[in-house]
């Protein structure tokens, strides 16, 4: 991938690996590269201050070759994919997709923050493996017991008016196709390791 | 009568269960036949595209094939869910764009049997299909029973006009189609700056304190705007202005009570549905005592004795200062 990424003179310029790397675990063009540093992303993000860097930080980061660091970072856990910041980037970088990218290869990398998000990712993603849809109230319910059971005292008036009023379907619904479903999965999942 | 491909989402039949109510009854209405997509999958929402892009795009392509293949007499895809209609979207689009991974994806959705031709579809948000296709002046001409005197807040939320892959929106920051639309009913469209804001997604469940002051941020501005309640397009966005209000009052120790309904559900009162078959009553936060203004009855067997929503809100105190971001702020009764 050398000399994919040229200075203003047309020569390729010198990349930290981490930015290569990052760029090819992206099945899409985000145009990462192309970042100018103005920070239109961080003063947009209605995240941001949760945020230990704000993306502008963290894709200069990449580009230092801080991979530990950026992996460890909450930055791209916290990023509610608003899109605002893809509509403001004078660089038209797809920021929300850069930050899939991240969360992926923290997860992978067991590098990601103390944080009930990839769980959460996990226990959302098992049930589309196993009934090809979500299943809202056994995702929510194994959630909260798993990572918030303090939560679960100020949640119950809500829980119990969803209850009554049906807007809990407990009918976990399975698609006919699954094994078709599966099956595309599996091999996407082949394809993506064989990247 | 126009048929259209219908992707309903899983929320469709739990959390959003009113919103599929009310636009069915809207859509036949306005002659809109919507045939549902033969045994369609999740698109992943966030989780999956957090987890492992390539899986991801396989799994909403299924969708986006099933679509082409049933689809004789209309290639139109209709999402009522803004994180579903992202997600098809996006996929659609970044199919066209990067031969790499149709590449990838044209070889995952073989080994089930199934093809999909990037662009074949055309991915459009409810809402879009209703302002555009319909048009505001024709959903007007439906309306029977105005909803004079209601002051609504036009919460579009992010996803529809953002990031907008396909060029629809000339202002995808603050679009005003939504605020006519609400006007064409006859209720008051307050001013409310906060229209493509975020509802924080999925941060209630994974970062409660970020996805809360998002949260917050809304009621805030709804309130500030003496709204009446606050009008959505998205499940996403309805459950966690609603479900989680209790949760977030408990939290700030405030005292919000600002119902959220769906566009559907104000549509189908213009049109003279009732409250019942709108499946109004059933929100967390009851919109009883905002839709009482205007002399909607909302049966009284389809709310809980002792929810939190049951106790009728109470229009809050003027605010005072300078319209600024802030803390909670004098309207919100200290517990």
């Amino acid at each position: 991938m050398t000399g994919s990424i040229v200075d203003s003179t047309g020569a390729p310029a010198p990349v930290a690996d981490f930015l290569h790397e990052v760029l090819a675990a992206t099945p899409i063009a985000t145009r990462l590269e192309l970042c100018i540093q103005c920070g239109t992303c961080g003063g947009s993000c209605p995240s941001a201050a949760d945020m230990d860097h704000t993306p502008r930080t963290i894709f200069a980061m990449v580009r230092a070759g801080l991979r530990d660091q950026v992996l460890h970072s909450n930055t791209p856990w916290m990023c509610v994919a608003c899109q605002t910041c893809t509509v403001r980037c004078p660089q038209e970088i797809r920021i929300p997709d850069v930050m899939s990218t991240l969360k992926a290869l923290a997860d992978e990398a067991r590098l990601a923050p103390s944080t009930t998000a990839p769980a959460f990712s996990r226990t959302f993603v098992g049930n589309i493996h196993r009934f090809g849809r979500s299943y809202e109230v056994g995702l929510v319910a194994l959630h909260y017991l798993r990572h918030y059971p303090l939560r679960l005292p100020a949640m119950m008036p809500a829980g119990v008016s969803m209850l009554t009023s049906g807007r809990m379907g407990f009918g976990v619904h399975r698609i006919r196709q699954m094994h078709q479903l599966t099956a595309i999965l599996d091999r996407a999942a082949a394809l993506e390791t064989g990247r | 009568m126009t048929s259209l491909l219908y992707y309903p989402g899983c929320s469709m039949s739990g959390s959003g269960r009113a919103y599929a109510a009310s636009l069915t009854a809207v859509c036949t209405e306005l002659g809109l036949d919507l045939e549902e997509i033969d045994d369609w999958n999740c698109c992943g929402a966030f989780e999956y595209f957090a987890l492992s892009q390539v899986r991801a795009y396989a799994l909403v392509s299924r969708n986006l094939a099933l679509a082409e293949k049933q689809g004789d007499g209309s290639r139109t895809v209709v999402a009522p869910c803004s994180a579903c209609y992202l997600n098809l979207a996006k996929t659609d689009h970044d199919l066209r764009e990067n031969p790499g991974l149709r590449a990838l994806v044209d070889d995952a959705l073989a080994a089930g049997g199934l093809q999909y031709q990037p662009g074949s579809v055309e991915v459009r948000h409810l809402f879009e299909v209703l302002v555009r296709e319909v048009g505001i002046e024709e959903i007007g001409r439906h309306v029977t029973h105005p909803l004079a005197g209601l002051r609504v807040a036009p919460y579009l939320g992010c996803l529809v006009t953002r990031p907008d892959y396909d060029h629809r929106w000339p202002l995808r920051e603050h679009p005003l189609e939504f605020d006519r639309l609400l006007s064409s009913l006859g209720a008051e469209v307050v001013d409310f700056p906060l229209r493509t804001a975020c509802c924080g997604g999925h941060m209630t469940q994974i970062s409660p304190d970020t996805g809360f002051d998002l949260i917050r941020r809304l009621l805030d501005a709804a309130v500030r705007a003496e709204a009446d309640m606050l009008v959505t397009v998205c499940p996403m966005c309805q459950m966690n202005v609603d479900v989680y209000q209790a949760e977030l009052n408990h939290h700030f120790k405030t005292d919000y009570r600002m119902p959220i309904l769906f566009f559907t559900q104000l549509m189908g009162l213009a049109f003279g549905e009732s409250p019942a078959s709108l499946e109004i009553g059933h929100e967390v936060v009851s919109a009883r005592h905002a839709l009482g203004k205007i002399g909607v009855v909302v049966p009284e067997e389809a709310e809980t004795e002792g929810a939190p929503g049951h106790v009728p809100p109470r229009r809050p105190k003027k605010p005072t200062g300078l319209p600024m971001p802030s803390m909670p702020g004098p309207q919100e009764v200290r517990r």
